[in-house]
């Protein structure tokens, strides 16, 4: 019959192969599609990459990267020298080690606690609300948590109520720093972290848990043979895509909360480079530190993503 | 799911129940608490009184807000600024990731474009350089430093998420759309953006949020106050630690004179846009994810 023969997949295949031929001519077309995109990135990414020769160079902002005088090494091993240096790239890895953490743990548990809840109106206004958070920029969280803890603000006023007499300004306590940085991000972003743990869970075959029920088994026995099995590997390739992020302790949620009484625990590259850089204008240190930031950086994800690959097959694109 | 009616299964709903209400309010709470701040009398505020209902109910503070000129020069900055940022996301991800969403066999290049513009997200000079390239384009003061620059950084992860999502579309519409003569532009124009809407409507509901949120790039971009966006502003009015000011007296007397009303007014107007996005983005973002970050 002619109709099969027209829905023949080798017949179509084979049509589409002619049309593909033709389609060559379609990459000039490509090309100029992607002629904007590529343009703006090569100014504002590309170009900048070349600036980072200022960190081998007596840099004089006058003369630019042509005529300044080169020099080497010498900034590097200044920077070295500087126990500022070893100071803010510990407060970094601390900082975003606690961050890491937090982020892999406390949604992954609510996740879990999320998919046990059967009433989906409550579950679905849940998801609503924990999403929130992530789309607020630290410049107004910061803002919300420093009032909060703040000399006349309700963590204050509540301590007080419980007998503490002097107000406490836990902003200004260095050894506590780091802690609250991860508190409040963790805060900030569990709900929309649980999204991916979320969409996994999804993805586990509902005959398994109805099978385990005629068995006999309870929830809690489902939840440990069952649901933790099925998204195993989301949690190896999470924890493994965020060793990328060891040097990303958050410079924004940062800047908004730190002073410097808390410079010592809570001062990281990031911020330093700022101040360093664009407030005393030291630009080949600012350059080598926030070079050598990057490098390291770059290294981290490249090993995360390999060792993602390796393990689950993970691809970015 | 399981229909478990035993009692360890009730307690056990009820436990859930009362545990994500409690950690689902810790989210809203402070939102809530800054709205009934700003509602407050400076004097309630001052003396702690406020908890979580305005204490002397009155609009004081938005009446001082709106005498505030440089407030609304700053929220109207931002608004041109994600207007040129989110048209311009939406136009340059469609336009890359079409091409790029080609296979090798389609498209030669595809593979090597795709490894430099991957390589820009991973690798970059650091905020010197890119300062003095800004700098140098002659861009300080102007509103395309913060659209340009702040759009190149999310602009590749937003392509990656667009190009899985082009692959992910059924091959036959495309050959579909080829056996009916239809060109690349078509193609692109009339096939893939129609049926793409979640992942587009995404990215660029994310890149609108990101240059709403950004304030480091005003700050340093912009030398003059009258140039800065929003959150630089409130950046600036509401949270700035003067360095100069080192011990904790000097900080405790700086906390007195802050006017707490009038920074809570600020900050609960300048998230208004971001609740009013919300429920779009909440419709989309979801799917866009999961399904953009899914291989064939």
């Amino acid at each position: 019959m002619p109709t099969i023969i027209e829905n023949n997949p080798a017949v179509t295949r084979k049509k589409y192969k002619k049309k593909s031929t033709k389609s060559n001519g379609f990459v000039k077309h490509y090309l100029l599609m992607l002629l904007p995109g590529y343009i703006w990135v090569t100014v504002f990414s590309i170009i900048p990459m070349f600036g980072i020769v200022i960190a081998f160079q007596d840099f004089n902002p006058v003369q630019g990267i042509f005529g300044s005088k080169w020099i080497g090494l010498g900034t590097f091993e200044y920077m070295f020298e500087l126990k500022d240096t070893w100071n803010i790239f510990f407060n970094t890895l601390f900082i975003a080690s606690l961050k890491i953490i937090g982020n892999l743990v406390v949604p992954l548990f609510f996740a879990l606690m999320l998919n046990e809840m059967r009433n989906m109106l409550f579950k679905r206004t849940i998801q609503t609300l924990v999403y929130l958070p992530h789309f607020l920029s630290w410049v107004i969280l910061g803002g919300i948590v420093l009032d909060i803890f703040s000399f006349e603000g309700p963590i204050n006023q509540l301590f007080s109520f419980f007998g503490q007499k002097e107000p406490i300004l836990f902003f200004a306590k260095a050894e506590l720093f780091p802690f609250f940085v991860a508190g409040s991000d963790v805060w900030k972003e569990f709900g929309f972290n649980t999204i991916i743990y979320l969409a996994a869970l999804t993805g586990i075959n509902p005959s398994l848990y109805e099978a385990s029920s005629i068995d006999g088994a309870s929830r809690l026995k489902a939840l440990w043979h069952i649901t933790m099995p099925g998204i195993r590997t989301t949690v190896a390739l999470l924890a493994v895509l965020s060793l990328g992020q060891v040097l990303n302790a958050g410079f924004d949620q940062i800047f908004n909360l730190y002073n410097p009484l808390v410079y010592s625990t809570g001062d990281i590259i990031d911020t330093w480079v700022y101040r360093v850089g664009l407030l005393d204008l030291q630009y080949e240190l600012a350059t080598a530190v926030g070079l050598l930031k990057s490098v390291v950086g770059f290294i981290m994800i490249i090993i995360s993503y390999s060792l993602a690959y390796k393990f689950t097959n993970y691809r970015i694109f | 799911m399981v229909k478990d009616m035993t009692l360890g299964s009730k307690v056990l709903d009820i436990v859930l129940i009362f545990v994500l209400s409690v950690i689902t309010i810790s989210c809203i709470l402070p939102i809530w608490y800054t709205l009934a701040l700003s509602l407050s009398s400076k004097s309630a505020a001052a003396a702690g009184l406020v908890w979580l209902w305005p204490v002397d109910f009155n609009f004081n503070s938005y009446r001082q807000l709106l005498e505030d000129s440089q407030f609304f020069r700053s929220f109207w900055i931002s608004i041109q600024r994600i207007a040129l940022g989110g048209v311009l996301n939406f136009v340059v991800v469609a336009l890359l990731a079409y091409p790029l969403s080609k296979t090798s066999r389609d498209f030669k290049q595809r593979n090597v474009l795709m490894w430099i513009l991957v390589f820009t997200m991973l690798f970059n000079g650091g905020l010197i350089p890119l300062y003095l390239t800004v700098k140098g384009l002659g861009l300080i003061n102007s509103i395309w430093a913060l659209v340009l620059v702040a759009g190149a950084q999310g602009l590749v992860f937003n392509v990656i998420l667009t190009v899985n999502f082009f692959r992910n579309l059924p091959n036959e519409l495309e050959e579909a759309a080829l056996v009916d003569g239809a060109g690349p532009w078509r193609m692109l124009i009339q096939v893939f953006i129609p049926l793409s809407v979640p992942v587009l409507a995404t990215v660029t509901l994310f890149s609108i949020v990101f240059h709403w949120n950004e304030f480091l790039y005003g700050l340093i971009f912009m030398t003059r106050e009258e140039f800065y966006p929003l959150q630089t502003y409130i950046q600036q009015m509401v949270i700035v630690f003067n360095p100069n000011i080192m011990s904790e007296e000097q900080m405790k007397m700086m906390a007195e004179l802050s006017n707490r009303t009038l920074n809570a007014a600020k900050i609960f107007i300048a998230m208004i846009p971001v609740l009013i996005i919300y429920p779009f983005l909440q419709r989309y973002f979801i799917h866009g994810i999961t399904l953009g970050s899914v291989k064939e």
